[in-house]
């Protein structure tokens, strides 16, 4: 059984490692990976999945 | 309440703004500006009903446009467009904040590479000359010498997209090793902070330490009008000392309308989510009392599942 405060488990997608998220991950959310440091966006949580996140541009800030 | 929260990419910030709405049992309607599409009647995102929309895109671009189409169809959102088309552009900015008597660094446009070193040379070295559009200190350049100059405009203009033909130039600020960050909203500070560097850049994003600030009644005073002066909402404005450190005169460099507080939370004893929230909380009960005083006036239906929300 799980629990809220359970963390989560993903496969990261470069490495194919399976990496622990925070348990209350969100959509959207930028994880960086422990295994190459690589920022990771969670496309989904049911099931959790992750895609390498878009590369920073120009216009991205404050 | 139901509030709209635009994004393209949950930094810790929107994190713990969303973990506040949570708390206090708002309904959230994420809108990844990335999968929607917005006509000049109707949008893919679900709108519909929202109370208030705050948006946290990370791009300007998408935020400028996103909030103009939002704002076009009667949806209250945070901050407004036109808020955001003033900060968004450091000579926008910097024009507003003159035109509104709030100091601020000394500062020419030009659009030539010949006319740039003449605005150069007419502030002296260091100067410092930055991109219209851009965030974190990226690409800012603290100018000492003309040869550094005629290099660094030379790229410019050969490698930069058409906004780094717009040089922006400016007197370099002597500040004592830190500048001052406030959070506020509507002019109300929540919270302040220092971010220090040894580098002439101090912003937290280069790896400034920070420490909480006590705002003095002069530096009150300049947020409320800095924050006028752009069209209020939630801001992040940036202010440095000039004479010294303690001296309590400012000059206010810029206005930011995406404002990150993750670094202020950490830096100050405030909850700089709450206070947040509590803001938009208020902003949301506004716009229903100018929605009821003016009742037809919005085109928003009361779709709620379809594809398309129609407005």
């Amino acid at each position: 059984m799980t629990t809220d405060t359970d963390p989560v488990l993903a496969e990261d997608p470069i490495t194919g490692e399976e990496i622990e998220l925070p348990a209350d991950v969100e959509v959207g959310e930028i994880i960086d990976s422990p295994v190459t440091g690589t920022e990771l966006e969670v496309i989904s949580l049911d099931p959790v999945t992750l895609e390498e996140a878009p590369e920073l541009e120009e216009d991205w800030g404050e | 309440m139901r509030i709209g929260i635009l994004y393209s990419r949950i930094r810790r910030d929107e994190k713990l703004l969303l973990e506040e709405l949570r708390d206090r049992d708002h309904e959230i309607e994420k809108i990844d500006v990335r999968k929607q599409r917005f006509g000049l009647e109707s949008t893919t995102a679900n709108v519909a009903d929202l109370d208030i929309v705050v948006d946290r895109c990370l791009s300007t671009s998408r935020s400028l446009y996103a909030t103009r189409f939002l704002d076009s169809y009667g949806v209250p959102v945070v901050n407004s467009p036109e808020t955001g088309d003033v900060c968004a552009d450091k000579a926008k900015n910097s024009l507003a904040l003159a035109e509104a008597d709030v100091p601020t660094p000394a500062t020419e446009v030009a659009f030539t590479k010949e006319a740039a070193m003449e605005a150069i040379e007419s502030f002296g070295y260091p100067c410092v000359l930055k991109p219209v559009v851009g965030s974190w200190g990226r690409l800012m350049a603290k100018i000492d010498t003309r040869s550094a100059a005629e290099a660094i405009l030379e790229h410019k203009e050969t490698l930069g997209h058409y906004e780094h033909k717009v040089f922006y130039v400016q007197e370099f600020v002597d500040k004592p090793g830190r500048d001052i960050r406030v959070v506020s909203v509507d002019g109300e500070p929540v919270a302040a902070m220092t971010r220090s560097s040894d580098h002439w850049l101090t912003n937290a994003a280069k790896g400034g330490t920070t420490e909480p600030f006590d705002l003095d009644d002069r530096a009150l005073e300049l947020v409320e009008r800095a924050s006028e002066a752009v069209g209020g909402g939630m801001l992040g404005v940036d202010l440095m000392e000039v004479g010294g450190e303690g001296s309590g005169e400012y000059t206010v460099h810029e206005v930011n309308h995406t404002v990150e507080f993750k670094a202020l939370t950490e830096a100050s004893d405030v909850d700089v989510p709450a206070r947040v929230v509590d803001w938009l909380e208020t902003k949301a009960e506004a716009f229903a009392a100018d929605g009821d005083d003016s009742s037809g006036d919005t085109n928003v239906d009361d779709a709620t599942d379809a594809d398309e929300v129609v407005l």
